[in-house]
């Protein structure tokens, strides 16, 4: 069972987040064009190694966070709030 | 065989006798038996019947690995089939039978398999269905489907009970530091080593007694062992069997609560599936005896050397009188001292030369011999024996028991549930688990370390490691080396016989003997994972502890390959059966998913209504009046929401509490229609689109204040849109200073809707002069009080297609607003109404919900395309028209009537042109309804190229589940009112 270290919460089962998605997309303005949406939401690589993604912690503090994850091992790297100001905080706090 | 109990052995209290039944015969044992141990003492030696060829077959091991004794415990609801006697706690009242056998395991008809042998062989189901050559008849599916019954009643093993289980289960969770996984000599010097340290340490161990091999010795007290560990804090749990590995040292683990009770308490689970967090894991696990493949190597009174040495010391059982130890390895000459000073005959085979033993005079021992094939049908008679270098001069051995030991195989599978290959150690012909990156070490017999000294100082060793990688200790950690017999082991997998047919079996529960390898490899099935699928090995439920590596032996010899080359099958969880029930837990029933009730729950039960599950909700279906049918109630209820009032509990829908300076801009982007200039004490209808222009949810946002809104979502994905605004604001647009709660369950709803919905309202308010049709317009919202002074919101909307209003109130305060609002309903003969009547209303008026936003819809094909606006961007507006999504023949909203007004039909109906009525047609009917107003049924549903394309068309609805057809007519979605002047009166 993968673990995550919720900024907010501590270390909890991967059961009380959501999967979201990859987390190094950079969503375009709403204007953008159909190809730079389409990138966006469609083109994503097959990562072997190590990937930003997002979690949501759904039946948590509801924060949506950046774990960086091994593919290969299920070992998560890293935690962070997605905002950047949650972000802060939240290291100020720890 | 004949087995006996004896006087001063055994750790079994002889002062408690338990009566139990065997195949329908009571008996009797004494407490802390095993039901095999119970069954040898009083010399039961048949216990089950083999899958295929329903040869006799005993009692094989003392653990987890029987692949013989497997029996049918308990019977009706409580009935448990492929039941290990070996692991099966004698208690008063237990109840056991043979199984795969009739009428009894002692004389089985089925037993007439064995000499059809060679029509069994592997991939016996593939051939045999590819037709009987050289007729080639029988061929195909027809024939398979006649003989697959029989051949389901003649193979397999015991039948589970049919009835649903009576018994409960729980889930527990449970964090350590260190977790250790077995309590033999390893484990427990690894687990005190940790508590040494202030550690918190959890020791699990699946049988009943602590020990794991010690138990084999006749000195070893379990009990004081289980104290001393207590003393030092350790958590111990017996009886549980730690089943899989799992990502950041999580472990899966069974308890086994009740299941050697008689007369277990009502309030206890039987079993409880445990998850346990541990910080680092050492697995001491142990290691088990393998066999040998020789000719009838199943007849019973065939064991592992080291099982009749535990049914000795720890239960006080002789197996046999004239026993021949068979061996390739050091580990069976303790066994055979005991079992001589225990008063039996004892033989030893060794396959090596030039090996060093003391052994007591007495004890006869051929060195470079070999077994060669079992003589008897029942029980064993003799056994011949050849030397290593001369297979066709044989001796013939009488005895009554044959101990095999061909090897000791390291338990690496809960090691391989993360993916780990264990290694092949060629001096110690086993596989060793592989290098570990995680907070795993593997200690003991697991690891391939044979000495009982070695194996203690290797759990201290895992300890250290454990301690150092949490940052405790900074020992230096010096492993110790695999092995430790005096006399190196040599290979010896399989004694071959060129007698035909040759019963070596190497997998016992199966009936996979090495003839079948062979002929596997012959038919092209060269690579381990294909061998063990097209033979079986090792996929029955011992899942290959006894045979797999005496199988891939004789693939490599097959192949001119070495084991390693040939590599092994993947081990997964769990390591030992585990019963769906535990799986499930507590989660049955009622409580297989939690309920959502609204508030006014039970006012709605109090008035009448019959409830629907909608989701997790139940919410009021109808309200029926005396001997009132569904349909009858639903009809009702529409048509006086239509001709007066009616009111409904809509607390379902989602609410989203929206506040900041930024409010209008997020409103603004996730809508398509705009909204960025709606007025305070206004709401607006809206659509919301996926991200790559598809319809996510409609629903309605009402401007509170300058910046604060409240939005109300589809009760199917309130949570969805709820996550949807948080992901945005929290990873896209983490510039907006805005803030968005979840109030759904904070506030409670009700529709108020029928032409006299106004005067209702006026009786209800405190101040009736602000809700007239000019004060409160269609879409006006106005904050006010009821009567008896409870603030409330009002939102004027119609989903029925009515002047009608949705209040809503703080939730605690719902009945007192449902009181108030049906009190003064009842003066204007209005109803209250369910969700059925709803859906008819809002069908009648092409109203769509999650029925028809499906995830497959744009909003052109909604018919809502007026309200995506061109002026602004927002979530999917680039991509709602890209490709496809903007063809003119794509699936669009329309309406349904039946041709014959008099017939009816169900969503999911597909329609379809008349002449063409196969696949998926031109269209689906998603809801349909019997329509109070037109008098006859509707539908709303999709159809290629909408009503433009299909107007004067007549079509076929067909719906090949009910096998029914019927003509039907596309017509405009918007059937009741289409101007909809009602809702503005």
């Amino acid at each position: 069972m993968i673990r995550i270290k919720c900024p907010y919460c501590g270390e909890r089962d991967h059961s009380e987040f959501t999967y979201g998605g990859d987390a190094s997309v950079e969503y375009p303005a709403l204007d953008a064009s159909v190809s730079d949406w389409t990138k966006a939401i469609f083109f994503r690589e097959n990562i072997r190694g190590n990937q930003k993604e997002t979690w949501h912690h759904t039946n948590g503090c509801r924060l949506w966070l950046e774990v960086e994850r091994s593919t290969i091992t299920h070992e998560i790297k890293s935690v962070k709030a997605c905002h950047p100001q949650i972000d802060k905080i939240t290291k100020n706090n720890s | 065989m004949t087995s006996i109990r004896i006087k001063n052995y055994g750790k079994i209290n002889k002062d408690k006798v338990i009566k139990f039944t065997w195949d329908n015969k009571e008996y009797s044992g004494y407490e802390g038996d095993s039901l095999a141990s119970a069954l040898l003492a009083n010399d039961i030696r048949i216990v089950g019947r083999s899958f295929k060829y329903h040869r006799p077959r005993g009692v094989m091991s003392c653990g987890v690995e029987e692949s013989g004794a497997l029996v049918t415990v308990g019977s009706g609801s409580k009935r448990d089939p492929n039941v290990r006697a070996t692991t099966q706690e004698l208690y008063s009242g237990l109840n056991a039978s043979g199984q795969n056998a009739f009428p009894s395991v002692n004389f089985d008809f089925g037993g007439i398999n064995n000499y059809l042998g060679r029509f069994f062989a592997a991939g016996f189901y593939y051939k045999t269905f590819m037709g009987l050559p050289p007729f080639e008849w029988g061929k195909g599916t027809g024939i398979w489907m006649v003989f697959e019954k029989i051949i389901r009643k003649a193979a397999g093993m015991g039948k589970a009970s049919r009835e649903p289980d009576p018994d409960s289960y729980e889930h527990a969770n449970d964090f350590c530091d260190v977790l250790v996984v077995g309590s033999g000599p390893a484990g427990v010097a690894a687990a005190q080593e940790a508590a040494n340290q202030n550690l918190n340490v959890i020791l699990i161990e699946q049988d009943s007694l602590l020990g794991g091999n010690n138990l084999a010795e006749k000195a070893f007290d379990s009990s004081l062992l289980q104290k001393q560990l207590e003393s030092k804090g350790i958590r111990v749990m017996s009886r549980t069997t730690a089943f899989g590995v799992y990502d950041n040292t999580v472990v899966g683990a069974l308890e086994r609560v009740t299941d050697h009770l008689s007369n277990p308490n009502t309030f206890l689970p039987r079993q409880r599936f445990r998850t346990i967090r541990a910080k680092y894991i050492i697995l001491a696990s142990g290691a088990l005896e393998r066999h040998i493949a020789f000719n009838n190597n199943d007849i019973p009174g065939v064991m592992t050397a080291n099982a009749s040495r535990q049914y000795l010391n720890r239960y006080g059982v002789l197996t046999g009188k004239k026993i021949v130890i068979t061996t390739n390895n050091d580990s069976v000459y303790q066994t055979a001292i005991e079992l001589h000073e225990a008063g039996s005959k004892v033989t030893v085979l060794d396959s090596r030369k030039n090996i060093k033993i003391d052994l007591p005079k007495e004890i006869e021992i051929h060195l470079e011999t070999l077994p060669f094939s079992i003589n008897g049908s029942r029980k064993i008679e003799s056994l011949d024996v050849c030397k290593t270098s001369d297979k066709t001069n044989k001796n013939t051995i009488i005895c009554d028991q044959v101990l095999v030991s061909g090897g000791w195989s390291p338990i690496v599978n809960l090691v391989s549930h993360r993916g780990i290959k264990p290694v092949w150690n060629e001096e110690n012909l086993c596989f060793v688990p592989g290098e570990i990156k995680e907070n795993i070490t593997v200690v003991g017999s697991a690891k391939g370390i044979w000495n009982n000294e070695d194996c203690i100082q290797s759990g201290i060793v895992g300890a250290n490691e454990a301690m150092n990688s949490l940052g405790v200790s900074k020992k230096t950690i010096s492993h110790l080396s695999v092995g430790g017999w005096s006399n190196p082991i040599n290979a010896l997998f399989e004694v071959k016989s060129n007698k035909f047919p040759s019963k070596s079996f190497i997998d016992f529960q199966h009936d996979v003997t090495a003839e079948d390898v062979r002929l596997a490899h012959r038919e092209g099935f060269v690579s381990v994972e294909h061998l063990k699928r097209y033979t079986t090995l090792g996929m029955a439920n011992d899942q290959g502890k006894m045979g797999n590596i005496i199988g891939l032996s004789l693939m490599a010899e097959q192949l001119d390959k070495t084991i390693p080359e040939v590599g092994t099958t993947v081990f997964r969880p769990p390591y030992t059966p585990v019963p769906i029930g535990a799986l499930t837990g507590r989660n049955v029933d009622k409580h297989f998913r939690p309920l959502r009730v609204t508030p006014m729950h039970q006012w709605n039960i109090d008035h009448g209504a019959k409830m629907i599950d909608v989701g997790l909700y139940q919410r009021p279906w109808y309200y029926p009046k005396k001997n009132e049918t569904l349909s009858d109630a639903y009809i009702r209820e529409a048509t006086i929401v239509r001709k007066t009032v009616g009111i409904c509990d809509v607390t379902s829908l989602g609410k989203i509490a929206i506040q900041g300076p930024d409010a209008t801009e997020l409103v603004n982007r996730i809508y398509t229609n705009p909204f960025a200039k709606l007025p305070i004490g206004k709401a607006r209808y809206g659509i919301m689109l996926r991200d790559d222009g598809i319809v996510m949810d409609d629903g309605t946002s009402w401007r509170l204040g300058e910046n604060e809104y409240f939005m109300t979502t589809s009760t199917a994905a309130a949570a969805k849109v709820m996550s949807w605004l948080e992901e945005l604001l929290q990873t896209r647009w983490t510039d907006l200073k805005v803030n968005v709660t979840s109030v759904s369950e904070q506030w409670a709803g009700a529709a108020i809707a029928g032409p006299k919905s106004r005067d209702v309202l006026n009786e209800c308010v405190l101040d009736p002069n602000k809700i007239t049709n000019e004060k409160l317009p269609f879409m006006g919202v106005l904050q006010t009080k009821l009567k008896d002074g409870t603030p409330c919101r009002v939102v004027r909307i119609s989903f029925s297609g009515e002047l009608a209003y949705e209040m809503y109130i703080e939730s605690d305060y719902a009945h007192g607003m449902m009181d108030i609002l049906w009190e003064n309903a009842q003066k204007y003969e209005g109803c209250l109404y369910g969700l059925e009547a709803l859906g008819a209303l809002r069908v009648e008026k092409g109203h769509v919900t999650a029925a028809e936003l499906d995830g497959r819809v744009t909003i052109d094909d909604a018919g809502l395309g007026k309200m995506a606006s061109t002026k602004k961007s927002y979530i999917g507006s680039a991509m709602r028209k890209r490709g496809v999504m903007g063809a003119d023949d794509r699936d669009m909203l329309v309406g349904f009537y039946p041709l014959n007004e008099k017939e009816t039909f169900n969503a999911g109906t597909i329609v379809c042109e008349k002449n063409n009525i196969h696949g998926q047609g031109v269209g689906r009917i998603t809801s349909v309804t019997h329509s109070p107003e037109l008098g006859h049924w509707i539908g709303i549903g999709f159809v290629k190229g909408g009503l433009e394309k299909w107007k004067d068309v007549t079509l076929v609805g067909a719906d090949p589940v009910r096998d029914k057809q019927m003509e039907i007519k596309v017509v405009s979605p918007h059937m009741v009112d289409p101007e909809g002047k009602r809702m503005y009166a």
